[in-house]
């Protein structure tokens, strides 16, 4: 398992792994949004966590299809099928490899984000938590709709389409335990909830994705 | 016709949406249920003279 | 009776051989209770007196939000059948349900929208229910997309079946967690257990007759667009032996 992960790691930072693409992504997604709603920095620090939030999401979004489409291609899917690792262990396995790789850098990125949308100070804590407790979610729910699609040419648009209806939950929670910290409210409610959310997911949709996997491998 | 007042524009404009869009969804599932048995029923009647059903 | 017998519908054929028997009888029902209800509701029922006429709209409204969920649960029960007992007509079934769940749901949002607009002053408010409206017409589309996405019919009907499982659950936690986003201004369930605090019977029982047309309107729906699903499945099979040169 761990030679897996290293070795998805590995992969994903070598060129053209798409490492640091969801990262500029989300920069890109920070610096456009003055441009669209103007520079004030009063409004900007309205809006900061459900932006902050939405661009995470986005970038996630992003590079969910590289999950399995490359060991797809070559085959190495069916030979990680075949042995003898679970499914299941194997989707984890891919899952953290996506979270290492795209939702650890936009949590560590998302002070210098904060900056730029004028952020309050007292929220920066709570907005870089609330990331690290819900990007999980993103990666394992993600995982689950790329294995969806893993066989499909074109499974980018259908991919979107499936899974940003899932990120609903996280995303309100994860955004509203932010903003509340931003307008100096308590948001241990929506944490707890968040935290549910993240680690029922973690717990339980490995197995919808590892079934999916098994089906599309068939 | 009922005297609908002031909404009456409200009223009607919700019923003839939501009648249309019944209408449309009728329409097409009766359309593909007669083309996809006239389909099926050419696909079978060619197969039969081979011999195999 | 035996319960098992039921099982005896998992049969194509003797699926399709009894429906179609049936049709015309659920058809007529349907288009009673139907066209009665909304009749009853449009011409001879009071105006609200907070509401003006605004009221009739409910006679659609409320049918049609009622099946919006009630369709994806039914998708949900038949996927499950699938995934159990794998009967190739409840996947269909499912299939050929998606299309008019997806159909209510935006009834349901649009004749709210034009109820809302004189009512609350405004065509579309995140309100809790309406926000789950629309994540609903998503997972609508996005099942739908899976199902026109994949070519081969049992993959197809696995994955989808998954996603609806799945669907469920998120579909129920963007529920509370819009819940607890905002409060809304929507009032609660206007045919609730309680009715009598909540509706005149004047409005209730045409209401209840056109809910009872949309549910016949939805089995006469569903069994036309699910024999469809059989012949076109069969039909595919039948091609794809015939390129094989059989």
């Amino acid at each position: 398992m761990i030679a897996l992960l290293t070795r998805d790691l590995r992969l994903a930072i070598r060129a053209g792994g798409g490492f640091g693409l969801g990262l500029a992504f989300f920069l890109i997604v920070v610096v456009l949004v003055p441009f669209g709603v103007g520079p004030e920095t009063g409004l900007l620090a309205k809006i900061a966590p459900g932006i902050l939030w939405l661009g995470a999401l986005l970038a996630c979004l992003l590079s969910l299809d590289r999950i399995f489409a490359l060991d797809w291609e070559d085959g190495s899917l069916d030979l990680l099928a075949t042995s003898p690792l679970p499914m299941e262990g194997i989707v984890t396995i891919k899952a953290l490899a996506h979270w290492i790789t795209t939702g650890l850098p936009l949590v560590l990125a998302t002070p210098l984000f904060g900056l730029l949308l004028s952020l309050p100070s007292g929220a920066y804590g709570p907005m870089i938590l609330s990331l690290l407790i819900g990007t999980p979610a993103l990666s394992v729910i993600g995982t689950f709709g790329a294995a969806l699609t893993v066989g499909l040419k074109r499974g980018g648009l259908l991919l979107s389409l499936l899974v940003l209806p899932l990120y609903v939950p996280t995303l309100i929670f994860g955004a509203e335990m932010a903003r509340r910290a931003a307008e100096g409210l308590d948001g241990t409610t929506p944490a707890l909830m968040l935290a549910g959310i993240s680690f029922g997911a973690m717990a339980l949709l490995p197995f919808a994705s590892a079934a999916v996997l098994r089906i599309n491998l068939r | 016709m009922p005297e609908l007042g002031k909404y009456a524009e409200a009223v009607l404009s919700s019923y003839a949406i939501s009648l249309g869009l019944i209408a449309v969804l009728i329409v097409a599932s009766i359309i593909r249920s007669r083309r996809v048995k006239a389909q099926l029923e050419e696909v079978e009647t060619r197969r039969k003279p081979n011999g195999q059903v | 009776m035996n319960l098992n017998a039921l099982w005896e519908y998992a049969n194509p054929l003797k699926f399709m051989r009894t429906t179609e028997r049936v049709l015309p009888y659920v058809t007529a029902l349907a288009v009673v209770f139907f066209v009665g209800g909304l009749v009853w509701g449009f011409f001879f029922t009071p105006d609200d007196y907070r509401q003006g006429s605004t009221v009739k709209i409910f006679y659609i409204h409320v049918p049609a939000a009622m099946m919006a969920i009630n369709i994806w649960a039914m998708m949900l029960i038949t996927s499950l059948v699938w995934i159990v007992r794998r009967h190739h007509v409840s996947a269909l079934a499912a299939r050929a349900a998606a299309p008019i769940g997806a159909t209510m749901t935006l009834i349901a949002l649009i004749t709210g929208a034009i109820w809302g607009q004189p009512m609350w002053g405004t065509w579309w408010a995140w309100d809790p229910r309406l926000t789950s409206f629309l994540i609903l017409f998503l997972f609508y589309l996005g099942y739908m997309a899976l199902w026109a996405a994949i070519e081969n019919d049992d993959t197809a009907a696995d994955l989808t079946s998954v996603l609806c499982l799945v669907g469920s659950v998120f579909a129920i936690l963007s529920r509370y967690a819009v819940n607890f986003w905002n409060q809304g201004l929507h009032q609660g369930a206007s045919l609730s257990l309680d009715k009598e605090e909540n509706v005149a019977d004047v409005f209730w029982y045409p209401a209840l007759v056109c809910i009872a047309g949309f549910m016949l309107l939805f089995v006469a729906l569903v069994i036309i667009r699910t024999n469809t699903e059989i012949r076109a499945r069969r039909m595919r099979a039948l091609l794809a032996r015939e390129r094989l040169g059989a």
